[in-house]
């Protein structure tokens, strides 16, 4: 089909959560595939693996600055894509990959990981460690909408990844690019915006957010560093225009992969 | 009356036919009964709902175990839970008046509670991260497809814990395990002994305490719920009820079709849906000056605005 978006994965150092997540569309991912999107390059699940230019590229992953491959992938990933999303929690903040200090095997002396923000310029994050198949699809529909929609279409799809594309340049509570609870502490509760609904808490997929009265507590030690409960926090980027409207968009959806 | 409401097919004033469960209930018995049809049905299968210490003690399967010391939770302190059962229902209902983290629940209520069609009743804010979570599930796989009814509650604004104990215990001088229930109405925020004796506070002594959370919230109604209500705008002992979704519809229908609850036509309660409004706008422009005023909080400095 002519009027499909091309999309291509690059993979760095990622575990290949965001990766499953992505299969866990099931027949999902399979219209997704016939009527909107045509894979160019994948490590998983394409037989082509090289970076090609492409409309839309997903990366899963940070980037090891040890590692000189890595490093060149991303700049071509950046060089040769229209828009480029940061899939997942390392991708988009570091996540787990922050605490490496090197010494495994068989690359001992691969110990610096950055989110890929920090080397090249992004323009979506999807963070969440795995990123959810619900939230792929979601923002593949609308990436769709984008380059391919109708007038209306485009405008629904602008609105929807506005919040995402602000996260690559809006910056962290602790600094460069890293996530944390810190984030729903400095953003949300510091700033009198928390009223304690518990949604960090359900996002968080280490269990590492209770409530103690009422108020989200986070065990730090336990964070992994993934942005889940800050993006999942309804006072931390909400749009009405885009949330009033939940029904008709997720019909939309569902109508998009039937 | 416009957007202060939010969308809805249709608005009603409405109570339980359960007589007894009326006596459980806060005001029209709305959530608990809809829940109560709902799981009888098999519409959901399961409900997240705010319970209670006497709760958790009495079925300790249905409330998360963390870390904290259960012998020091405290009367009227909210606890999260998942009630499978009328009786379970009964033993969790009535207004807490301070925040249940209810939304917490949501996504281990569809993995080790089991649920496939989970029922949740929360505040307007409580919604939000509903709805915002089916549109961006960051963190919630699997979860927005399960979430089966949605119930919200209209809220002006919300305390925590702390702030109920200096209200009840302080302003009203009574002690919170001897309290039978809280209400806000008629301007009062009513304190109801269980020996019989009732307190009465005005609101104004109230404000000092809400959550600063709640500030900058801008719905009143719960316009993202498949089916929001509350007392406001209804006589005594009923509730007011608005239909919003798709969902919302076919599930009130079917409850109004088995007898659930009897209703009257909104233009003929008094104080009416004008009451309603008229709350929902002097909430909304309240906190929209709020929302401003952060803008220029400091010099040359403002606070955050969640809203984009």
């Amino acid at each position: 089909m002519a009027d499909k978006i091309t999309l291509g994965y690059t993979h760095v150092s990622g575990c290949t959560g965001c990766t499953v997540a992505l299969a866990d569309n099931y027949a999902g991912l399979l219209t997704l595939l016939d009527k909107y999107v045509d894979l160019k390059y994948m490590p998983t699940l394409a037989d082509a693996r090289h970076i090609q230019k492409v409309d839309v590229s997903f990366v899963e992953g940070s980037v090891c600055i040890n590692d000189k491959l890595a490093v060149e992938e991303i700049k071509e990933t950046r060089e040769k894509s229209t828009i480029v999303v940061a899939l997942g929690g390392c991708a988009c903040y570091g996540n787990i990959t922050r605490f490496c200090r090197g010494g495994q095997q068989n690359q001992p002396a691969q110990e610096a990981f950055l989110p890929i923000n920090e080397l090249i310029k992004v323009d979506v994050f999807i963070p969440g460690c795995a990123p959810t198949p619900q939230m792929i699809r979601n923002v593949a529909v609308m990436a769709y909408l984008l380059l391919k929609g109708t007038k209306e279409q485009k405008d629904l799809a602008t609105a929807f990844l506005k919040p995402l594309m602000a996260l690559p340049v809006q910056g962290t509570a602790c600094g460069a690019s890293t996530a944390c609870f810190c984030d729903l502490m400095t953003n949300v509760i510091d700033q009198g915006l928390c009223m304690g609904c518990g949604a960090c808490a359900a996002a968080c997929p280490v269990n590492a957010i209770t409530h103690e009265y009422g108020k989200p507590q986070g065990e730090r030690d336990l964070c992994i560093k993934c942005g889940a409960c800050y993006n999942q926090c309804p006072r931390s980027w909400f749009s009405f225009d885009v949330v009033e409207n939940y029904e008709a968009i997720n019909e939309a959806i569902m109508a998009a992969l039937q | 009356m416009g957007a202060e409401l939010g969308k809805y097919k249709s608005v009603v004033s409405a109570r339980s036919t359960d007589k007894e469960l009326l006596k459980h209930a806060q005001d029209g018995g709305i959530v608990t009964s809809l829940f109560a049809y709902a799981l009888d049905e098999g519409i959901i299968d399961g409900a997240i709902v705010a319970a209670s210490k006497e709760f958790a003690a009495k079925f300790p399967s249905k409330v998360m175990r963390d870390n904290s010391n259960w012998d020091m939770i405290e009367p009227w302190r909210p606890i999260p839970a998942i009630v499978n059962t009328k009786a379970e229902l009964i033993a969790a209902a009535g207004t807490k008046y301070n925040i249940s983290p209810n939304v917490s629940m949501i996504k281990e209520a569809t993995r080790s509670f089991g649920l496939d069609k989970v029922g949740i009743v929360g505040t307007p804010c409580q919604m939000q991260a509903i709805r915002k979570g089916q549109l961006y599930p960051i963190g919630l796989r699997d979860v927005g497809d399960s979430i089966a009814l949605a119930v919200g509650i209209f809220c002006m604004e919300n305390f925590p814990y702390q702030s109920i104990l200096q209200l009840v215990e302080d302003h009203a001088a009574m002690k919170l395990e001897s309290v039978k229930k809280m209400e806000i109405g008629k301007g009062k925020f009513w304190v109801y002994g269980k020996r019989g004796q009732v307190v009465q506070l005005p609101l104004k002594v109230t404000h000092k305490y809400e959550q600063p959370g709640c500030k900058v919230c801008l719905d009143y109604v719960a316009n993202l719920g498949d089916i929001s209500t509350g007392s406001v705008g209804s006589p005594d002992g009923w509730s007011t009820v608005f239909v919003r979704s798709k969902i919302g519809d076919s599930v009130w229908a079917k409850a109004m079709a088995a007898g659930v609850f009897e209703t009257q036509p909104m233009e003929k309660v008094k104080p009416g849906l004008e009451l309603v409004s008229k709350l929902a706008n002097e909430k909304i422009t309240k906190n929209k000056a709020t929302v401003e005023a952060r803008k220029t909080f400091g010099v040359g400095k403002a606070l955050r605005n969640p809203y984009i």
